[in-house]
């Protein structure tokens, strides 16, 4: 297998993947862009192109003029090792076979994933994330006359409900588990974070569609898939639909971080004023460093690209503008945070890990993550815990630990290099 | 007369310890810090498997396979006990040679053992390469999931269990990190390696171990495969060693050893010793190129000069009896372990008690050396 | 839109080129697409390669059909 070299290797081209690589190149380094997306743009910016208007198209036409900058999509990091001569060994599971990666500084920008919580029938085909949905029709589910429930908890619902609703979906209804008076909070935060044109825009998008707070999915039913839902909570009613997109807000992707063995805090990755990780030469931007928004993301994207590359007299006002971009988003998490009856939602027998099968009943017997994954295999399975750990952490307030590489299951013969 | 005694450790070694000796009516009280089974006992294989690299190994493997074969029908069904059998493979002429005196050995001791040709070898695993010899297949031996079935011995002896760490050992006293001061007429220390911050003194050396899991849906093999020349390259010296080690899990993943590595604590995997150890494999078993590796991780074996563990009273510290030391064997020889010390302390004489354990052995053949 | 064809369960299947095999599995109504471990139905979950429900053989190989984008010619072989 032979071996790419770069200055500087980035993990994930969303908003802080991209503004990093653009920060890292006008210094002149050669920088490495992975993303295991099939482009850049990261959730939030899928299929974006450089023709596009607005932030995302004005930021990848600067890293399209970079000629420092080499992509690298399809790719997911798989492993990492001590490289020959210093710096990391980085090993990707692509399409294509697997690709080295010698570095010598990392900039970890993987993001978030969503958070699923378990009730009976949310394993049905059908059930699918809010954000799930949304990627899926980007990538080209038609949607054109379904039925779609969107259900679950953040700004990120509203979002979802427009864009089904823009892709030809009957949106039948977005039940938020928040309630009205936590939701009048966001409402006031958004006004003082400058983002009411944006919420103005959405609710435009809506008009119509009814929006339930304090509501919930109690069951999913169907045969084969999905045909009705069951809400409980203020708003307890019963509606037919052909999908049900419920998404529990963003949980920072730290599993990369955690391979590299970066520390944790909170749940995200603990980095410094400068988007240092713990681990010397390792920075991380974005999502995962606390739920924080595409503003958030960018800036800090743009600060581990200069601190990274020694261009410290480029930050100028970047900490400042941090500090009000995360203010926002304080305000947030304390707006949609999870209800405690959501942990009474799934029933003995409703499955928690959908990868080994483990139901709740077998998971409210241990006292932790760790026990649970020695005594009932949960979390154990392919996806390793992605899916289950969020949702263990809230249901049971188990501190998800215990990474273990390959990041992903990867061939015997591309872990041998042959 | 029940008198209370302290098990320090919860692994596979502790529970089968603390069982035995609530089984002889004593109160027992079990010490563990972390998960129960989560240290050694989770990061083992979990093969049964009967060894003859000394008559004393092959007495305590043989007797405690007897012992597992009596305790697997009350096992829940989570605990994946079975007889797949252990096939040793010979992959030249001098370790087809040694098959016949392994085959006596393991006949003394009462345990089945076939020879297989080539031909036979190939027919019964045949993902195996070929151009092999031969192999030994012991039928009796199997493999089981070793924390669940901690997990049952701890919680059908009745023992109490306190989730915390011993700060201080003492005679007949044990004083935990939460304050508490338990007293004790015994103290068993079956801590594994972690035994040595209590009892720095002992001769333990930790000696580290890779495995690799599987995915579900890559080749298949029916019985737990090891090289002959596994002894050879396991015990030949202190350099870093791997040999081919592949057992199929009642899921149908399959694990992948093994290794040996004095003196290396990083929990990140050694990549390079990683990649020799699966090399090896894959030479046995090509078919494993295909297969997905899900998860690979790395544990520690708590091990002795000689390989054998340690059981019974520590000569200098009365009322503190050690059941560690277990190296590779700690699953398979839990129950054995169990049984030897708990005729130290009054239950029935057992079979195993005309073979040396002691720690005081290691006194003598140092005399002798 | 430019369309080209795959093979979906040995059956020809034109979809819009662009689109993820995922997209193109859930158009030619393959909602499920593999069995759990007690033997449930599953589809997608995610969307964006983190749950691995999505997973398919795509010419022979074992991958996350909602990461991959549809090439001409194309086999895909579910696990259900």
């Amino acid at each position: 297998m032979t071996a790419l070299e770069t200055d500087l290797l980035i993990i994930g081209a969303g908003p802080a993947g991209l503004s990093a690589a653009l920060s890292a190149a006008q210094g002149g380094a050669a920088v490495l862009l992975a993303d295991l997306g099939p482009g850049p743009g990261g959730q939030i910016w899928r299929g974006a192109k450089a023709s596009d208007g607005g932030e995302s198209g004005t930021l990848l036409r600067g890293v399209q003029r970079q000629p420092n900058i080499t992509a690298l999509y399809g790719a997911q990091v798989a492993l990492s090792e001590r490289g020959p001569q210093g710096g990391h060994a980085v090993q990707f599971s692509t399409p294509q076979g697997p690709r080295r990666v010698l570095a010598q500084k990392i900039i970890l920008a993987s993001g978030a994933t969503e958070r699923f919580l378990p009730f009976p029938g949310w394993t049905l085909p059908g059930v699918v994330g809010a954000g799930g949905l949304q990627a899926m029709v980007k990538s080209g589910l038609d949607v054109r006359g379904a039925r779609v429930l969107v259900a679950g908890s953040g700004p990120l619902l509203l979002a979802v409900a427009a864009g089904m609703r823009a892709a030809g979906a009957e949106v039948v209804g977005v039940a938020e588990q928040a309630s009205p008076t936590r939701l009048l909070g966001f409402g006031l935060a958004a006004q003082r974070g400058g983002k009411v044109g944006e919420a103005a825009k959405l609710l435009w998008a809506l008009r119509g569609v009814p929006y339930w707070p304090a509501t919930y999915p109690v069951e999913a039913s169907g045969g084969e898939r999905l045909t009705q839902v069951e809400l409980g909570g203020l708003t307890r009613r019963t509606l037919e639909c052909d999908w049900l997109a419920a998404g529990f807000g963003l949980v920072p992707d730290t599993r990369l971080a955690a391979l590299f063995g970066c520390a944790l805090e909170g749940g995200a990755v603990k980095v410094g004023a400068w988007q240092q990780t713990s681990q010397p030469g390792i920075y991380a931007a974005g999502e995962l460093t606390g739920i924080g928004g595409v503003d958030k993301a960018r800036l800090e994207g743009s600060m581990a690209g200069y601190t990274a590359t020694g261009q410290v007299e480029r930050l100028r006002d970047l900490p400042t503008q941090l500090e009000q971009a995360r203010h926002f988003q304080a305000s947030l998490s304390r707006s949609f945070a999870l209800r405690p009856s959501l942990r009474t939602l799934p029933a003995a027998g409703t499955l928690i890990c959908r990868c080994e099968d483990v139901p709740h009943a077998a998971l409210q017997a241990c006292p932790s993550w760790t026990e649970a994954k020695l005594q009932t295999r949960c979390g154990m399975g392919t996806c390793q815990g992605r899916v289950c750990g969020p949702a263990a952490e809230t249901l049971y307030g188990w501190t998800f630990t215990g990474v273990r590489p390959p990041l992903l299951p990867l061939p015997l013969a591309d872990l041998l290099g042959e | 007369m029940a008198e209370h005694a302290v098990v320090i450790g919860a692994g596979i070694v502790g529970a089968a310890c603390a069982a035995s000796l609530a089984r002889l009516g004593h109160r027992v009280t079990v010490i563990e810090a972390g998960p129960v089974g989560g240290g050694a006992t989770a990061a083992g294989m979990g093969h049964l498997v009967v060894m003859d690299d000394s008559p004393a190994q092959l007495a305590l493997t043989s007797r405690s396979l007897e012992l597992w074969a009596e305790l697997a029908p009350r096992l829940p069904v989570a605990a994946d006990y079975r007889t797949c059998g252990t096939l040793w493979v010979a992959s030249d002429a001098e370790e087809l040679a040694g098959i016949l005196p392994k085959q006596a050995a393991y006949r003394t001791a009462g345990r089945a053992a076939g020879v297989l040709d080539a031909a036979e070898l190939a027919r019964i695993e045949p993902e195996l390469r070929g151009g092999l010899c031969g192999g030994l297949r012991v039928p009796g031996d199997g493999v089981v999931y070793a924390p669940v079935a901690a997990r049952f011995l701890l919680e059908h002896s009745g023992a109490a269990l306190v989730r915390a760490r011993v700060v201080n050992l003492a005679e007949r006293k044990v004083r935990l990190d939460n304050g508490q001061t338990l007293a004790a007429e015994w103290v068993v220390v079956a801590g594994g390696a972690g035994a040595s911050e209590l009892l720095p003194d002992l001769p333990l050396r930790s000696r580290q171990g890779h495995l690799l899991i599987t995915e579900r849906g890559g080749p298949q093999v029916r019985h737990q495969l090891i090289e002959l020349g596994y002894l050879k390259s396991a015990h030949a010296s202190d350099a870093d060693s791997v040999a081919f080690n592949v057992q199929p899990r009642p899921s149908g993943q399959l694990l992948i050893g093994s290794s040996r590595q004095f003196g290396r604590v990083s929990k990140e995997p050694d990549w390079p010793l990683l990649r020799r150890m699966l090399a090896r494999a894959a030479d046995y078993l090509p078919g494993l190129r295909r297969a997905s590796a899900l998860r690979i991780w790395t544990g520690q074996r708590s091990a002795t000069p000689d390989h054998l563990p340690i059981i019974g009273p520590h000569p200098d510290r009365p009322g503190i009896y050690l059941a560690l030391g277990h190296e590779g064997l700690g699953i398979t020889a839990a129950l054995g372990t169990a049984e030897v010390l708990a005729a130290d302390l009054g239950g029935p004489a057992s079979p195993l008690s005309a073979h040396d354990f002691g720690l005081r052995r290691f006194e003598r053949q140092a005399v002798h050396a | 839109m430019p369309e080209l064809v795959l093979t979906v369960e040995g059956q020809p299947l034109r979809v819009p080129a662009g689109i993820s095999v995922l997209a193109a599995l859930q158009g030619a109504a393959h909602w499920s697409l593999r069995r759990s471990l007690s033997g449930q139905r599953r589809g997608a979950l995610c969307g964006m390669g983190t749950c691995f429900e999505c997973r398919a053989r795509v010419d022979g190989v074992l991958v996350r059909t909602c990461l991959i984008p549809v090439q001409p010619g194309m086999t895909v072989e579910l696990l259900e």
